[in-house]
């Protein structure tokens, strides 16, 4: 009984931090934030070869074979650094073509994702709630349609998709999907709306009935939008401390002032038992265990109300700096805002974890 | 990760499964009432003759004697848990008194005092807070003078649960007015038949006396009635109270309520509609459930780390903060859910689960403002956890 990470996951998660360190400085990712994609993509290449991509991908199919955990470790390393980069659709990607696809489909895609060859969005926002009448159907091996907030696909060669009735697809990135990019609060995230007009399409063939794969999708999505909303929440948290061992104020440093101590003693409070709840979910999917599901329903809606906590409070323990674009805590704030609208509110994810528990 | 138990493991699980359900008529009911009950006192004995209480604590101090292991630990308070058998005593004496014995008491004290305690057989409560000493329990005035071979004994004490039936006190006393603050207490432990003390019930919120208070009038306590040296007393009395902390906010607990409290929303209805099914009252018991796996896990985080003999760090630090808060909370859903229901307190008709949702709702205000209060808790998170600066003091006048 071992409740905990290895040091192998250890040292992972930290050449990840350490890279991201000098590689994703709070300069770049303002660049990144004000249109300069290459700068986000020279972040990528430096990722994948630490081997971020191989994570999830099983080791028959020239990947690493790692888990949900590991995946998550690394996710939480990109929002302490409000990484301005790709990793969720390609970790949700694998766990998609994973859950649906033959043997021969998972030996075609798994060994190109594993090697950067084929960079994987996803669309699968509308196997959450559709909205606006979108959706995607498919007919004759082409798809057509309209998803709305698609994740990571603008440097993407292909599209995972969820049509209508939550079946899985991947798309090509071809002419006939049209992208046009969303503006959100959250500028280092790459969301956009995509339009299929006749797309060619792969149907995953193995066990790919309505919602099954689809639903795989979505929880590792919401496990690791826990997980970056995890690492910026603790970022946030760091930063909020060591602003107040420094800055002075009735000649004293305002971090000896209870009022303000006891504010980073909250945010310490909450967000310490929810980093365990983002191992245990994780470490549950991994290992099949019969309440997975719930348990990563429970994460993602508990993270995101712990780091909405905590992204308000750092902020007013910055005082008036903390409102200020330079010091740029903003851009931890948006990414925890951002997370905790993506792929389900909390209120609406506890509504699942009710009733994957036969409470609605 | 690895949340699987070895072989060794599960062959202790089953072993101590069927030690239980082969003994489970030996187990005192909820008939046997009292802290003296002689059925819980046979239980008891036969508990730590079997190694399933006083585990850890040596067979020369009347214990059983197994090296610790805290996953051993666990499986015993798990099986307790699953047969719904009454574990072993953890009164403040077997939590705090004995603890603090065997670290520092004197090889006499050892053999007087650990077996009967254990055993059911001798009482205690503890003497710490007073009127003017809560959060600041070092400003302590309760006085111990010296007169020949005693110290004599006037104060009062405040906060003492059992002190009505305890045999023994042990007890913070200020025996050396000239020293600083945190240099001139003692730790004295003496009988509670002694000549000059009168304990008041104090009624609390709940409407029962849950605490006392203790007076000391000239009470006359043989000087080696003394646990460590005169003045050292803060440092021993620190030695239980991190033992103390640890047993507040237990996420197990919190597990429990939350079982009870679905269940309960389950069976209650409103118009002919389960409280359930209303999708707030619903949105609020996933919201806590999600706080109550995360303790959980918090939990066994806290006990891999402590199996490897390192600190929990922060994982630790939060426990009773979090822990007591979060079983309010839970309390107040269940009241809540409940409606003018939940109003009912004491023997009325339409109570529901013996009107133990406020009574918790109360008692664990008590628990956040007890055991260190919710702000001396967050100083600690912050000071040692955070690394922040304390309060500065203010000059001493």
């Amino acid at each position: 009984m071992e409740f905990g990470l290895s040091d192998d996951q250890r040292m992972f998660q930290d050449s990840i931090k350490g890279y991201l360190e000098s590689a994703a400085a709070l300069d770049t990712v303002r660049s990144v934030a004000d249109g300069d994609l290459d700068k986000g993509c020279e972040i990528s290449a430096g990722l994948s070869d630490l081997g971020v991509g191989q994570v999830l991908v099983p080791e028959g199919y020239n990947g690493l074979g790692l888990g949900l955990l590991d995946a998550a470790l690394i996710q939480e390393a990109l929002g302490a650094a409000v990484a301005p980069v790709d990793h969720m659709a390609t970790a949700m990607a694998i766990i998609g073509i994973e859950a649906a696809g033959t043997e021969a489909e998972k030996a075609e895609w798994l060994p190109k994702i594993a090697a950067s060859q084929v960079r994987m969005g996803v669309a699968v926002t509308e196997h959450v709630g559709a909205r606006e009448g979108a959706g995607v159907s498919a007919a004759d091996g082409k798809l057509s349609g309209k998803s709305l907030f698609a994740m990571e696909t603008q440097n993407a060669t292909h599209v995972l998709v969820a049509d209508t009735e939550g079946r899985l697809y991947i798309a090509e990135h071809s002419d006939a999907v049209a992208r046009t990019p969303h503006l959100t609060i959250d500028r280092t995230r790459d969301l956009a709306e995509l339009v299929f007009a006749s797309a060619p399409a792969t149907n995953l063939s193995g066990e790919n009935r309505p919602g099954f794969a689809a639903d795989r999708v979505v929880e590792a999505g919401r496990l690791l939008l826990a997980a970056d909303t995890l690492g910026a929440a603790q970022a946030m948290l760091d930063k909020a401390v060591a602003y107040a061992k420094e800055r002075k104020q009735f000649n004293r440093v305002i971090g000896s002032f209870q009022s303000v101590k006891h504010l980073c003693a909250e945010m310490a409070a909450q967000l310490e038992p929810a980093r365990a709840l983002v191992w245990h979910a994780a470490h549950a999917v991994d290992e099949n265990m019969d309440e997975a599901a719930m348990m990563v329903c429970l994460a993602k809606s508990h993270l995101s109300d712990v780091g909405t906590f905590i992204a308000r409070t750092s902020t007013e323990v910055h005082g008036g700096m903390g409102f200020t674009d330079l010091v740029g805590l903003h851009y931890w704030f948006k990414r925890i805002g951002a997370n905790r609208q993506l792929l389900g509110g909390p209120e609406a994810i506890r509504e699942d974890a009710a009733r994957l528990q036969g409470w609605a | 990760m690895d949340l699987s138990l070895s072989p060794e493991y599960e062959a202790f699980r089953d072993e101590v499964a069927q030690l239980l359900v082969d003994n489970r008529d030996k187990a005192p009911t909820q008939a046997d009432r009292g802290m003296k009950n002689q059925r819980r006192r046979n239980w008891q004995k036969w508990l730590i003759e079997n190694g399933l209480a006083a585990r850890t604590i040596p067979k020369a101090y009347g214990g059983y004697g197994a090296e610790p292991d805290i996953l051993k630990s666990r499986i015993i308070a798990e099986e307790f848990a699953r047969t719904g058998l009454p574990k072993g005593i953890a009164n403040q004496g077997v939590s705090m008194l004995v603890p603090t014995l065997l670290e520092l008491g004197t090889e006499e004290q050892k053999q007087a005092y650990i077996r009967p305690t254990l055993h059911g057989e001798m009482i205690w409560c503890q003497g710490y807070s007073e009127p003017g000493a809560g959060s600041d329990l070092a400003a302590l005035t309760t006085k111990g003078e010296i007169d020949g071979d005693d110290y004599v004994i006037n104060g009062q004490k405040i906060w003492t649960s059992t002190a009505k039936q305890a045999d023994m006190i042990f007890c913070l006393v200020r025996t050396e007015p000239e020293a600083k603050k945190h240099h001139g207490i003692s730790y004295l432990i003496f009988s509670m038949d002694t000549p000059g003390i009168e304990v008041r019930p104090l009624v609390d919120m709940t409407m029962n006396a849950n605490f006392n208070e203790v007076f000391f009038t000239d009470v006359r306590v043989p000087r080696h009635q003394i646990v460590g040296a005169p003045g050292q007393g803060w440092q021993v009395a620190n030695a239980t109270l991190t033992h103390e902390r640890g047993m507040l906010g237990d996420p197990n607990a919190a597990k429990t309520r939350l079982l009870a409290i679905a269940d309960l929303m389950q069976k209650e209805t409103v118009n002919g509609e389960r409280l359930i099914d209303n999708p707030v009252f619903r949105d609020r018991l996933v919201a806590l459930q999600a706080r109550v796996y995360a303790m959980q896990a918090n939990g066994l985080r806290v006990m891999s780390h402590r199996i490897k003999g390192e600190s929990a760090g922060m994982a630790g630090l939060i426990i009773k903060l979090q822990g007591c808060e979060l079983n309010h909370e839970l309390a107040r859903l269940a009241i809540d859910a409940m409606g003018e229901f939940g109003l009912l307190y004491g023997d009325t008709p339409y109570l529901r689960d013996f009107g133990e949702w406020q009574a918790k709702y109360m008692y664990d205000l008590g628990l956040i403002i007890g055991g260190g209060t919710a702000q001396i808790q967050k100083n600690i998170v912050s000071e040692r956890g955070l690394a922040m600066p304390r309060e500065p003091r203010p000059a001493v006048a």
